[in-house]
């Protein structure tokens, strides 16, 4: 149990880094906003945003919610449920969403 | 009967003995209300995007000047209360109550500036016709889903406010501790990170396709 105490007040991370992790959102932010001005073909425009955004959330849930710094366990517990369910989802309702731009355009 | 239960079957860490994920039960508790928001959002981002690609005269309100552009403001103001968030955690972790408490605060500050700019967005679209039963390209599933959609988020935007505050005022007073800061922050993220995803889906992709 002293164990589990110790890990409740171990330091995660500092200004500094903070502010470096907030830089590279603020900029990838910025990208997305030019992405948006530039007008490129739907699909590309969507892959990249979708990416950008993932990589954006990826660095808010390691740094800001400190997930780097609890254990593997938490990790491997919240995570690949998540993207589990997404791809549930996604899996219902892709094909469908697909036809559906297909009889649109035709 | 006590000497029994030291075995290694509970002893070991999934066993209730001890804590498997080295966390306390607060931030244990919020993770998981975490991973169940995240399914309500991208449920209705996906759905959302299912009934744009299923209206081919989609309105698409959000011109560079000025939606995008305040939605860019608003995203960097939430950005902006995201950092003053962690900072908070930080102070609060080496127990530095009173800056602890202002970051707190002006993290609060950066939510109600990102629900009046909100506010005052929607009351333009509500000018210019657009309900969230109605818009005047007779598409109201774009009304339902755009003003459901964010309207969840400036939700979730305004209960973080007030509990922020709590916390904040109850930090200060010392009746919480470092972790109740923490567990805010979880929940202060989140809504950011939400809100990484709303704004290139809905305003960013405002595109013809």
């Amino acid at each position: 149990m002293s164990n589990h105490e110790e890990s409740e007040t171990h330091a995660v991370g500092s200004t500094r880094l903070f502010v470096t992790v907030w830089i590279w959102l603020a900029a990838i932010t910025g990208l997305e906003v030019f992405l948006g001005y530039e007008r490129l073909q739907p699909g590309l425009m969507l892959t990249l945003l979708v990416v950008l955004s993932l990589v954006k959330a990826a660095l808010i849930v390691t740094y800001f919610m400190h997930l780097k710094y609890e254990k593997l366990s938490l990790t491997l517990m919240v995570i690949p449920s998540t993207i589990f369910c997404i791809c549930m989802i996604l899996i219902f309702f892709m094909p469908d969403a697909l036809r559906l731009l297909q009889i649109r355009t035709h | 009967m006590h000497e029994t239960k030291t075995d290694a079957s509970l002893s070991s860490p999934w066993a209730g003995g001890v804590s498997p994920f080295a966390i306390n039960s607060k931030k244990f508790g919020m993770w998981l209300f975490l991973v169940s928001d995240t399914l309500t959002f991208a449920a209705m981002l996906l759905a959302y995007s299912y009934v744009r690609l299923a209206n081919p005269d989609w309105p698409r309100p959000f011109e560079i000047y000025p939606a995008i552009l305040n939605a860019t403001v608003m995203t960097v103001i939430l950005l902006f209360s995201s950092l003053t968030m962690v900072l908070g955690v930080s102070a609060a972790h080496r127990n530095d109550r009173s800056k602890a408490v202002r970051y707190l605060l002006f993290t609060a500050g950066g939510g109600i500036l990102f629900d009046i700019l909100h506010l005052r967005e929607w009351f333009h679209l509500f000018a210019e016709g657009y309900t969230p039963w109605s818009t005047p390209q007779g598409v109201p599933l774009f009304g339902a889903s755009f003003f459901g959609i964010t309207g969840l988020h400036m939700t979730h935007v305004t209960i973080g406010v007030i509990y922020l505050l709590i916390i904040a005022f109850g930090y200060g007073k010392k009746n919480f501790d470092s972790t109740d800061v923490e567990v805010s922050g979880l929940y202060w993220h989140f809504v950011d990170l939400v809100w990484m995803f709303v704004f290139p889906m809905i305003y960013l992709m405002s595109i013809k396709l």
